[in-house]
């Protein structure tokens, strides 16, 4: 079935924004409709975030597959998809991760075309910090494994450190700065353009985007999907893919399974706005903590778990304690500002740290998850898979490895060798 | 923050811990099959609201002890030592 050609009327472009700026910008429609649900649909995503609306754009873009319902328990966009830091990057060092982000990334890099929409891709580069010669090499090797496989990396010293981010101490006494990987291509984008794009392309080419509408109950028949029972009432699916970030071991037992993931708290934090300071993500490698500017002019930045299972979004005090050392011993002038907001948001963290994006072992269910705390830069990547799983019943090659049966047969994507502690990866 | 309470030290605050997960996962039988070491190792319940959990009091007693601890609200209902049990159920 070719793809449903998208309602071209109401496009964004310099004509259109003249246009409008002409007739008193009564012309401007809302970005997606409301629609009420209806009785059935060939797909229903669960959860709408940027992996659920991402999935429906390419069900619907790539595949033909327009009779898609994205159903969402409170308005969209208010889980990790507007919680993040935002930032986009496909630094991986084990192959089968690299693959599937080096895929999302070229996605980013033509996303606002695709979409029609500006998410404010920003390719300023992601720079990694390391303070030994031991973390040295293991930044090396994972620069080379990144460039065998065709990504962008550079390994720079110290000065070339100093000359990228001059506002980082490099000699403090206890975490002396050795130089830093740097991905160039890594950078920011707007995560709330981010998901109101993808809700909005997903509309225009038919998809039902229904919000105050929580997922109770998975229905099946012998073995198959039938639809999900819901605050609004039983919708009938022949396919259901759920896409809920921090909730997927709650949408696992509805439908009588159990998975290798644990939910736990992450932090976010803005500052008070200044002038122009950082230019890229800059991230500190003798502790857990990184940092780049808003638009707007807030530093943005964030570090470690708070470390226990958590489903609150209410993250905790010592945790904003260690990272905000670590911020100052990164950057002195730091301590010189105000954090103006902090919040937290509940990342569905594995057994190995990396995630899964298929089937299960009822027909008709898909399962997306997993995401731990990098969910974000994977938003277009997983949509385009989730999206081709469901419609072909079988993974793309970019996500083949990223099973949930990977626990059971040994073949752990561990990025950090943490071991199966879902709060140490 | 969390205020644990110690079965030897009394209530502590939670940077004195170290979170050493679900407690209420076993250790099956050496002869207990594939399945059983695979839920053992891999499998969580994750539940949203009270959760068992093995804590440590490193900067105290150091003691491993056993923690009935809400998911969703933080609240803590009762602690025990690492050989005695949690109360049946919360509710
Ligand atoms: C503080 C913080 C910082 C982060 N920083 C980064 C970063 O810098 N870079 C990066 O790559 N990643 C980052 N992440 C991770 C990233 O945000 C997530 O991995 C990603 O957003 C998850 O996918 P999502 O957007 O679809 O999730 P969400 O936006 O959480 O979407 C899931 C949706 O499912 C809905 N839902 C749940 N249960 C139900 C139900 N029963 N019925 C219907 N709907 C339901 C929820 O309401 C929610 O809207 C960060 C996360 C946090 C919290
Ligand atoms: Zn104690």
């Amino acid at each position: 079935m070719p793809a449903r050609p998208e309602r071209m009327t109401d496009r964004y472009s310099a004509w259109r924004l003249l246009k409008e700026s002409l007739s008193g910008n009564r012309g401007w429609k809302p970005a997606w409709r409301k629609p009420e649900p209806k009785a059935s649909y060939d797909v229903i995503i669960v959860g709408g975030g940027g992996h659920g609306l991402a999935t429906a754009h390419y069900l619907a873009s790539v595949h033909g597959i327009t009779n898609v319902a994205v159903v969402e328990k409170g308005p969209i966009g208010l889980g990790n998809g507007g919680r993040n830091t935002t930032i986009v990057r496909s630094n991986y060092g084990l192959p089968s991760n690299t693959r599937f982000y080096e895929h999302s990334l070229k996605l980013w890099e033509g996303l606002e075309q695709d979409l029609n929409y500006n998410v404010m891709m920003s390719q300023r580069g992601v720079l990694n910090l390391f303070h030994s010669d031991s973390q040295r090499d293991i930044a090396a090797r994972r620069g080379n494994s990144m460039r065998i496989q065709g990504v962008d990396a550079e390994l720079l010293d110290r000065e070339a450190v100093r000359s990228v981010a001059p506002f980082i101490e490099l000699d403090n006494p206890m975490f002396p700065i050795f130089g830093g990987l740097m991905q160039r291509r890594g950078g920011t984008a707007r995560h709330d353009a981010v998901i109101w794009g993808f809700a909005r392309a997903a509309d225009r080419r038919g998809v039902d985007i229904i919000e105050h509408c929580e997922v109770t109950g998975i229905r099946r028949e012998a073995g198959r999907v039938t639809g999900v029972e819901t605050t609004r009432g039983f919708i009938g699916a022949k396919k259901v893919g759920v896409a809920v970030a921090g909730n997927t071991s709650r949408l696992a037992t509805m439908a009588g399974l159990s998975l290798p993931v644990e939910s736990h708290l992450l932090q976010a934090f803005v500052s008070e706005a200044i002038k122009p300071m950082i230019d890229g993500v800059v991230t500190f490698g003798a502790g857990h903590f990184y940092i780049s500017q808003s638009d707007k002019g807030g530093l943005v930045f964030g570090g470690d778990l708070d470390g226990y299972n958590s489903y609150s979004q209410r993250g905790n005090l010592p945790v904003v304690e260690h990272l905000l050392g670590a911020a100052v011993s990164m950057i002195p002038a730091l301590s010189r500002l105000r954090v103006l907001r902090q919040w937290a948001g509940i990342m569905d963290m594995t057994m190995d740290s990396s995630p899964f994006i298929c089937k299960t072992p009822i027909d008709g269910l898909y399962f997306n998850g997993g995401w731990c705390y990098g969910g974000f830069k994977a938003t277009p990547g997983s949509g385009w898979c989730f999206a081709h799983t469901i419609a072909r019943n079988e993974p793309h090659a970019f996500n083949a490895d990223l099973t949930i049966d990977r626990f059971r047969d040994g073949r752990m994507i561990d990025e950090r060798g943490a071991g199966p502690n879902p709060w140490a990866q | 923050m969390h205020l644990i309470p110690c079965p030897y030290c009394g209530e502590r605050p939670q940077d004195e811990f170290h979170y050493r997960g679900d407690a209420t996962v076993k250790r099956p039988a050496p002869d207990a099959g594939e399945q059983a070491f695979y839920d053992y190792v891999y499998t969580r319940a994750n539940p949203r609201g009270w959760h068992d959990e093995w804590w440590q009091h490193y900067a105290g007693c150091r003691q491993w002890i056993r923690v009935r601890r809400n998911t969703l609200t933080h609240a803590v209902a009762a602690s025990a030592g690492p050989a005695d049990a949690l109360p049946e159920a919360t509710p």
